[in-house]
């Protein structure tokens, strides 16, 4: 028996690279121990860098005494906030008033706001040696209350982490489409909901963030190799914040060990690599331990739903909600309060109710930053949506299935837009759930309950759904500044035909895994008439190729749209000039001329064929005697959606440009005397649109159900109640290993999207569709055994147990009332 | 009193080629690698022997060489990474497996994965799919869900040899 079975539901094209699970030409350095990660990158006298990171969550910052670290032999120097706060401004703040007074640096200036700030940064000869220097830095702290849980964030006595913002809430606002009070008074139902947890963590990618800097004392300028995925983002903070342009910066990634949106918002540690190059007259290697990236790296957003209620007809037509989410930013706001709109691009769920109300307030907290992390903020939106509907179903006596088809948007109403102008562009939710609940057996679910049972064990089905909506329309960002000047998107390749035919492509992107070697050189082949194999894309990013705009990076599931609508998009201008090049040398119209098999051929005239080769040597070596200029092949390309700037006051537009969909269904098998849960059948059916590569996009599906499966059973980011991280390392943060992981199965289908140029979306975030469907399968089970209302996204065993010795708890956090 | 010994001298035959270093003996055996040796395709993850991406074989068995000083492996012969392909270039079945069953994504796992995997091959040619997920269990990798890993490496030991 295999783990993973594939139901393939759609039949692919055949016959061109598109569409295709060609090899991925990644593959042959990674097996070989031949990729190029950041720490593999090394230079001549370059000086290790270790951050002295505070011990306390909250504390004044007193006397730096770095003397004696410097009295080593073999350190290089220091760097402390003091400097810092002379050498650049705090960087820039996405959040208008009160968030915007926040002032971060580089290095901690003042206070310390949670364990693992750094505080100070040693340079020395070697790693061992800068780590026993750093030991020898002394910093005195005058240790301040701590506030750890958002809920007392605006308490009166709460301890104020940013003085300046006079209070602790970054960014508060009312969202509010529809007619909440029509709902409410058509309602036969409502049901209440006192308060629902989204838990804390991220998906620790394997490679922690790290850089290895070089400054040029001649130019001024900075090379930066570093594994950040969002070098756009990156070079606008740290730009500003050093007082520099942006073409002193220069920002060059290759291979990226995991991504997932953790390494976004490592700036603030390249910013003290740079100073420290131009410091110490040498280069900065900067790699984080793990225990680093665990106390302060791009924690997931902890999201709490207060006071939620749901306006229900007898029938089970859903007509609305309305709820209160409190959201907890960390101590800082990296990229923050961003987190406060990007749910709303999944605002209705995959669910038709057109009345909604969510009061979004974030508070800050003496934890580590939160920043994206895969499925960002929607994932915390959906699971919300995703709980409704159980909870609904559980508290009304609806079938979870029943409801769920009643309610979707269904296929016909597609293009369908949401009550908030989101556009869901494609999609047959109800196919992909039945499909799923084929995958899992869901026709024998009560001979198998009863069979479990049986065995003394409770077993439960769980239907968890996810929307990865892709392409960002970062105009969003004004509807919660509205004096941002961020709107729509963008991304940037070229191709060109060099001088012995090669094809050349460079991308903008910063891939971690997702395979944008291969499946750009898919798209290339097609449009020039080449084989994939003879395609060369250049590895990862470096902003001295011209290959990258203001949005540039891997994040937010866009490549399949923004990267490869680039790519399409400058291979459809060279395929333009070299049958324009053929038709100048051939003396006929381009039209006559064809692009195959290496050649620009003569339509029905194979003799009549320059290979590749000779195209690139005209134009590049050989290009005397023609009557007019010919073309350079060599092709930029600038992809940019369709987008406008959302309406400020509804609070209305369309965010994202496409609608991913992955359906996600599980059967669980509880024992009741230990709260101990096995998954026993799980399925996961995607689809995305147009696939390039389904391999490519089958692995996506499962590691994104993995990154669930572990956030639902085991991953958690912990704090004690003095701001110490309870799980800061692989032995405390469980992350799943392969003897955890469930019997998988695969499907798709493919509803192409009419808003993008090659029918594909954006994917891989997979929004946490494995945490809805673990909770609503634990609840099911737990209906034959006291019927205990799931309320925390993370179920670790012994939360179950609890659930099931006690489920009164969480019974009297769920109220029904008819209207 | 004599002053402690910080460094020594060790030889190690290492992907079949014997080296000998000046080594300090404060310096883990993946450090020794990477940074002394540049043989960077052994990966750290985790600092503390959780997540298997130094793997590499020392005497023939698969070890975390985190969690080992350099001057340990005096002596003795280590196999990373590097040295499966061997000089040929043509790459085991192990690793071909990986690619063919979209076994990797970021790779940064991989060589862990494939040391791990190719010390059970060695002693187990075919294993079942249990004996494949028991033999990765000190191996994390973040992108793949381990499916595609496990399927990979049993397809491996039907195929033949590592």
């Amino acid at each position: 028996m295999t783990t993973v079975e594939t139901t393939k539901t759609a039949a692919l094209e055949k016959g061109t690279a598109k569409g295709q699970s060609v090899p991925r030409k990644e593959d042959r350095r990674l097996v070989e121990g031949q990729g190029t990660f950041v720490d593999d990158i090394k230079r001549h006298g370059m000086g290790y860098l270790h951050f002295v990171r505070s011990p306390y969550a909250h504390a004044k910052l007193g006397s730096i005494d770095v003397s004696a670290a410097l009295e080593l032999p073999g350190v290089y120097g220091t760097l402390t906030g003091d400097e810092v706060a002379i050498l650049t401004d705090p960087f820039f703040q996405i959040a208008a008033p009160p968030g915007a007074a926040v002032k971060d640096y580089a290095l901690a200036v003042g206070k310390v706001r949670y364990v693992g700030e750094p505080v100070v940064a040693v340079v020395a000869e070697t790693r061992e040696l800068a780590r026993d220097a750093a030991e020898l830095v002394e910093v005195n702290y005058e240790p301040l209350p701590v506030l750890v849980d958002a809920r007392k964030g605006q308490d009166a006595d709460a301890p104020i982490l940013h003085e300046d913002c006079e209070g602790n809430v970054s960014y508060s606002g009312v969202w509010e489409w529809g007619d909440l009070d029509a709902a409410f008074a058509e309602a036969d139902h409502v049901v209440k909901i006192s308060e629902l947890h989204f838990d804390r963590f991220n998906s620790t990618p394997l490679e922690t963030n790290g850089a290895l800097v070089e400054f040029n004392r001649g130019t001024g300028q900075w090379t930066i190799h570093t594994n950040n995925q969002f070098p756009g983002f990156a070079a606008i903070m740290m730009g500003p914040a050093m007082r520099v342009g942006l073409d002193k910066l220069r920002i060059v990634t290759q291979d990226i060990g995991g991504g997932f949106g953790n390494k976004i918002t490592s700036h603030p540690q390249l910013v003290v690599c740079c100073l420290l190059a131009r410091k110490l007259k040498r280069a900065i290697q900067w790699t984080e331990w793990r225990t680093d990236f665990h106390q302060s790296m791009s924690h997931g957003n902890e999201r709490w739903f207060h006071d939620t209620e749901v306006a229900v007809k007898a029938d089970g037509t859903l007509l609305g909600f309305r709820t209160k989410a409190l959201d907890d930013a960390g101590a800082y706001l990296r990229y923050e309060p961003l987190g406060g709109v990007i749910w709303a691009q999944v605002a209705p769920g995959l669910y038709r109710w057109r009345n909604i109300r969510l009061e979004f307030t974030q508070v800050m907290t003496n934890k580590a930053p939160v920043s994206p992390n895969r499925g960002y903020s929607r994932m915390q939106h959906l699971w919300l949506t995703e709980r409704i509907i159980d909870i609904v179903a559980h508290e009304l006596g609806f079938d979870p299935v029943e409801i769920r088809k009643k309610n979707y948007v269904q296929p016909e109403q597609m293009p369908y837009e949401t009550p908030n102008g989101c556009v869901y562009d494609s999609g047959d939710y109800p196919r992909a759930l039945d499909i799923a609940l084929d995958l899992v057996g869901y026709s024998g679910l009560e001979e198998r309950r009863a069979e479990a049972a049986s065995r003394g064990k409770l077993l439960g089905l769980g239907i968890g759904l996810t929307l990865d909506s892709g392409t960002n329309n970062f105009g969003q960002s004004q509807l919660i500044n509205p004096d941002l000047q961020f709107s729509g998107n963008n991304e940037v390749a070229t191709v060109k035909l060099d001088i012995f035919g090669e094809v050349v492509v460079t991308l903008g992107t910063t891939p971690q895994g997702q395979g944008h070697e291969t499946t750009a050189s898919q798209v290339v082949a097609d449009i020039i008439g080449c084989d994939v194999d003879t395609v060369h894309v250049r590895v990862g990013h470096d902003s001295y190729w011209n290959s990258h705009a203001g949005f540039s990076g891997t994040y937010a599931s866009q490549f399949a749209v923004t990267g490869l609508g680039a790519v399409k998009g400058a291979s459809d201008m060279l395929a333009v000039e070299m049958k324009k090049l053929a038709s100048m040398v051939f003396q006929c119209s381009p039209d006559d001329i064809e692009l195959a098999d290496g050649f620009a051929r003569i339509k029905g005239n194979p003799e009549a064929a320059l290979p590749f080769m000779a195209l690139g040597a005209i134009v590049n070596a050989n290009n005397a005697g023609f009557p007019e200029d010919p073309p350079t092949l060599n092709c930029r390309f600038v992809y940019r959606p369709p987008f406008d700037v959302p309406d400020k006051e509804t609070k209305k537009g369309q965010l994202t440009l496409t609608y991913a969909t992955q359906i996600h269904a599980c059967i669980v098998e509880v024992d009741p005397e230990t709260g101990v849960y096995e998954i026993v059948d799980y399925a996961a059916v995607d689809d995305c649109g147009t696939r390039i590569n389904p391999q490519i996009v089958e692995g996506q599906v499962m590691g994104a159900t993995a990154h669930a499966i572990g956030a639902a059973m085991w991953e958690t980011f912990a704090y004690d109640e003095d701001g110490n991280l309870l799980t800061p390392n692989f032995y405390d943060y469980h992350v799943p290993h392969a003897m955890d992981m469930p019997p998988l199965k695969t499907g798709s289908i493919e509803s192409p999207s009419p808003f993008t140029s090659l029918g594909t979306k954006g994917m891989g975030e997979g929004g946490g569709g494995g945490i809805h469907c673990v909770c609503a399968a634990l609840q099911d089970a737990l209906r034959a055994s006291g019927g205990a209302i799931v309320y925390d996204s993370h179920n670790p065993y012994h939360r179950v147990w609890e659930m099931l010795q006690d489920p009164g708890p969480s019974r009297a956090n769920v109220e029904v009332s008819a209207t | 009193m004599s002053e402690p010994t910080t460094s020594r001298t060790v030889t190690v035959t290492i992907n079949g080629t014997m080296v000998e270093r000046e080594v300090a003996t404060s310096k883990l055996l993946v450090h020794f690698l990477r940074d002394d040796l540049d043989l960077t395709g052994t990966h750290i993850g985790c600092d503390t022997g959780n997540c298997g991406a130094c793997t590499v074989q020392v005497g023939g068995e698969a070890v975390k060489s985190c969690m080992m000083l350099a001057v340990q492996a005096d002596g003795l012969d280590v196999t990373t990474v590097e040295g499966l392909a061997g000089d040929s270039g043509v790459l085991t079945p192990l690793q071909r497996s990986f690619g063919e069953h979209h076994a990797l994504q970021c790779g940064y796992c991989t060589p862990g994965m494939l040391m791990s995997a190719t010390a059970l091959l060695e002693h187990t040619p075919h294993p079942t799919e249990d004996e494949v997920k028991v033999a990765l269990q000190g191996n994390i990798c973040r992108c793949t869900g381990y499916w595609n890993i496990v399927e990979a490496v049993v397809a491996a030991g039907k195929s033949g040899s590592a």
